[in-house]
């Protein structure tokens, strides 16, 4: 069974895998994530969380990435309960 | 001469790939509209000589951070005929869209997928053959690493220089819209549901665990360092042996004929010099060889990663950390690796703090010192005392500064699978380090000891090395300054010295006592202890950065009152550090 609602990438657990519906940054950010493979409609998996608030570790397609909370905040995903 | 520019994204293999195609004949040059050097070499293809130039690593050409400037500027002041595009095999989703962004009517393309081993390790498979077509360009299969497919690349290069290729610009025009792009490779490329490099995640569970990743990180790196001393102590006791063996049954009894001044600067001065400096080559190379194999396998960004939260409090972020880990080989090109940053604030930052960082030339004056004065049992924690000062001068630093250099760059960074290097990518990787270190210290060093030979045994009359003469008087004008730091007149003309490059320090001791090796070590242990000894390491580290490093400070910065306060604030700090830790270590001693 799933379930979804929408959420920001920084609100989701490890283990868990959303879906970006948008991403609101600016053009400069913007371009970098997509050449990092963050795109509208991909699917982002939760790997780990950085002690002391520290960056998340995620993955989307064959890339691992970091990227700090704040900046994940701007990424606005749909969870995917599975 | 034919030109030949290779781009790529960053950790793609790229400059793997260059080594492969060029051996070991590369130099650093510099190219019009360019600040930055960078490396070319000449190969041959196809019975031509052509020129290879390898661009640095970058995400998008229509970004505008200093990589992409330089790519951009690059292609625009220069003519190159052929553009090899350089993509990670098993991250083709993503980095085609490089090649959309290069292509353009009249330019020939080569696409090199590179990783080919990863790729197939992964379950990854690529029809070649559909892909060129669909592109419009010629396409290869290669893994740099072991040298597979790099025999088809070169038959591809000849054909292209040779014009039988159509250019195939027009054709990938048509293809390059993101979607035609994104299409060419699902048809071609099969990504298993679940791809992973499994023996990653397993390392990373406890590298990057919650708890144990910190302390495994810093117990490694002092395993390296230990490593490093307890393999090169015996080659360098051996060198100094060797040196002093070679001077007294060749070098004293050839020169005997020639007056005193002139076998005196040759032998005290310049092979002194140059022969204490020598010994410390092995420990140097070996450290480099270390810092490569830590770069190489991906590990220093899991440092940024697991450094990232503290290093934000202190107003930089993981990257800062990996460039302070860098600027432990040379503060040089740490400085220049700050060009990935964005934000101004967080590169100025980190270029306040990388001088800190406790590079090879200081590293040999500290073995030299902890060899002559510390027992060799606690010889790897002494050295490892001085990276953490190292690292905490820079944090306190930061901390100082933070508020006036403010950080808005975001953080986000590839995280790529552990990799292990092979002997030739080792050696090749700490070659061009370990020849940059030989070619300054050798310039720096022969002017240097010659220089202060001349101020050790001149005024004529003044006893060498004593108080008369015009070293002998410069250290004593500074001595109110450095004596309530327990460095005496002879060790303050060496951090004269030191300014201009640290590699002269252990040379100058040397001209200044006319002793090398093994016999100044006994010297400068019968004239110092050990506070006084820890004492001037500490001012040896923190005290202002060498030439090479302010004039880099200077390019990158762009910024006189940056660079005055480079300079100026690391020097206040030097004398207080050592100050409190010489008065604070005598009055507990006593």
């Amino acid at each position: 069974m799933k379930t979804a609602h929408p959420n920001t990438l920084d609100a989701l657990h490890p283990g868990e895998t959303g879906t970006i519906l948008a991403m609101h940054a600016g053009a400069e950010l913007y371009r970098r994530l997509a050449a990092l493979g963050l795109r509208v409609g991909k699917h982002v998996r939760i790997l780990r969380r950085g002690r002391f608030a520290g960056p998340l570790h995620i993955r989307v397609g064959t890339t691992d990435l970091m990227m700090r909370t704040s900046d994940a905040s701007c990424i606005q995903v749909q969870r995917s309960h599975f | 001469m034919k030109r030949i520019a290779l781009i790529g994204m960053p950790n793609t293999g790229k400059s793997t790939l260059f080594n492969r195609l060029t051996g070991a004949h590369a130099r650093v040059g510099n190219w019009p509209g360019l600040t930055v050097e960078l490396l070319s070499a000449r190969i041959i293809v196809g019975g031509d000589m052509v020129q290879l130039v390898d661009l640095p690593g970058i995400y998008d050409l229509r970004a505008h951070s200093g990589d992409e400037t330089v790519v951009t500027t690059f292609l625009a002041q220069n003519a190159v005929d052929l553009v090899i595009v350089v993509l990670n095999a098993s991250q083709l989703d993503r980095q085609i869209m490089l090649l959309g962004q290069i292509a353009r009517p009249g330019l020939r393309l080569i696409l090199v997928l590179n990783m080919a081993d990863e790729a197939a390790a992964m379950g990854i498979s690529i029809d070649r053959e559909t892909l060129s077509a669909d592109l419009g360009v010629p396409t290869c299969l290669i893994s740099a690493k072991y040298g597979q497919g790099v025999e088809q690349l070169q038959g591809l290069i000849a054909s292209a220089l040779r014009g039988e290729e159509p250019a195939a610009a027009d054709k990938t025009g048509a293809a390059v819209g993101e979607r035609g792009l994104e299409a060419a490779i699902r048809r071609s490329v099969m990504v298993p549901a679940h791809a992973s490099h499994a023996l990653t995640e397993r390392i990373d569970r406890y590298l990057l665990h919650p708890w144990l990743g910190l302390p495994l990180f810093f117990a490694l790196m002092f395993l390296l360092f230990q490593a490093v001393f307890v393999i090169g102590k015996p080659i360098q006791d051996g060198m100094s042996w060797a040196l002093v063996a070679f001077r007294t049954a060749v070098l004293d009894p050839a020169l005997t004929g020639l007056p005193a001044v002139a076998s005196g600067l040759l032998l005290d001065g310049i092979y002194n010099g140059l022969g204490t400096v020598a010994s410390f080559v092995p420990l140097i190379i070996l450290f480099f060889l270390g810092m490569a194999i830590v770069e190489d396998t991906g590990y220093l960004s899991r440092a940024a990663f697991l450094m990232d939260a503290l290093m934000s409090r202190f107003g930089m972020d993981g990257r800062s950390f990996v460039m302070i880990l860098m600027g432990f080989g040379c503060n040089v090109p740490a400085l220049m690796g700050t060009r990935v940053m964005r934000s101004r604030g967080l590169r100025l930052l980190t270029m306040l703090v990388i001088p800190f960082s406790l590079c090879s030339a200081r590293l040999q004056v500290f073995l030299f010192f902890i060899a002559a004065l510390f027992p060799t049992d606690i010889a790897g924690a002494v050295l490892f005392s001085l990276y953490v000062i190292s690292i905490a001068a820079a944090m306190l630093t930061s901390l100082v500064f933070k508020r006036r250099f403010v950080n808005d760059d975001p953080f986000v960074l590839e995280v790529p699978p552990y990799r292990f290097p092979t002997a030739r990518q080792m050696l090749l990787g700490s070659r061009h380090e370990v020849g940059h270190f030989l070619r300054r210290a050798t310039r720096f060093i022969v002017a240097g000891v010659v220089l202060v030979w001349l101020l050790t045994n001149f005024p004529v009359g003044a006893v060498p090395g004593g108080a008369d003469t015009w070293a002998g008087q410069i250290g004593s004008l500074l001595n109110p300054v450095l004596s309530p730091l327990g460095i005496d007149p002879k060790l303050t003309i060496a951090l004269i010295f030191g300014f201009v490059a640290k590699e002269v320090v252990i040379g100058s001791l040397a001209v200044i006592y006319a002793q090398e090796g093994g016999a100044l070590m006994t010297t400068i242990a019968g004239q110092l202890d050990w506070v006084q000894a820890y004492s001037f390491m500490l001012f040896t580290l923190i005290y202002t950065p060498c030439l090479s490093t302010i004039a880099t400070l200077r390019n990158e910065a762009k910024s006189r009152t940056f660079t005055a306060l480079a300079i100026a604030w690391p020097l206040a700090l030097a004398w207080i550090v050592s100050f409190i830790f010489y008065q604070g270590a005598r009055a507990f001693l006593n």
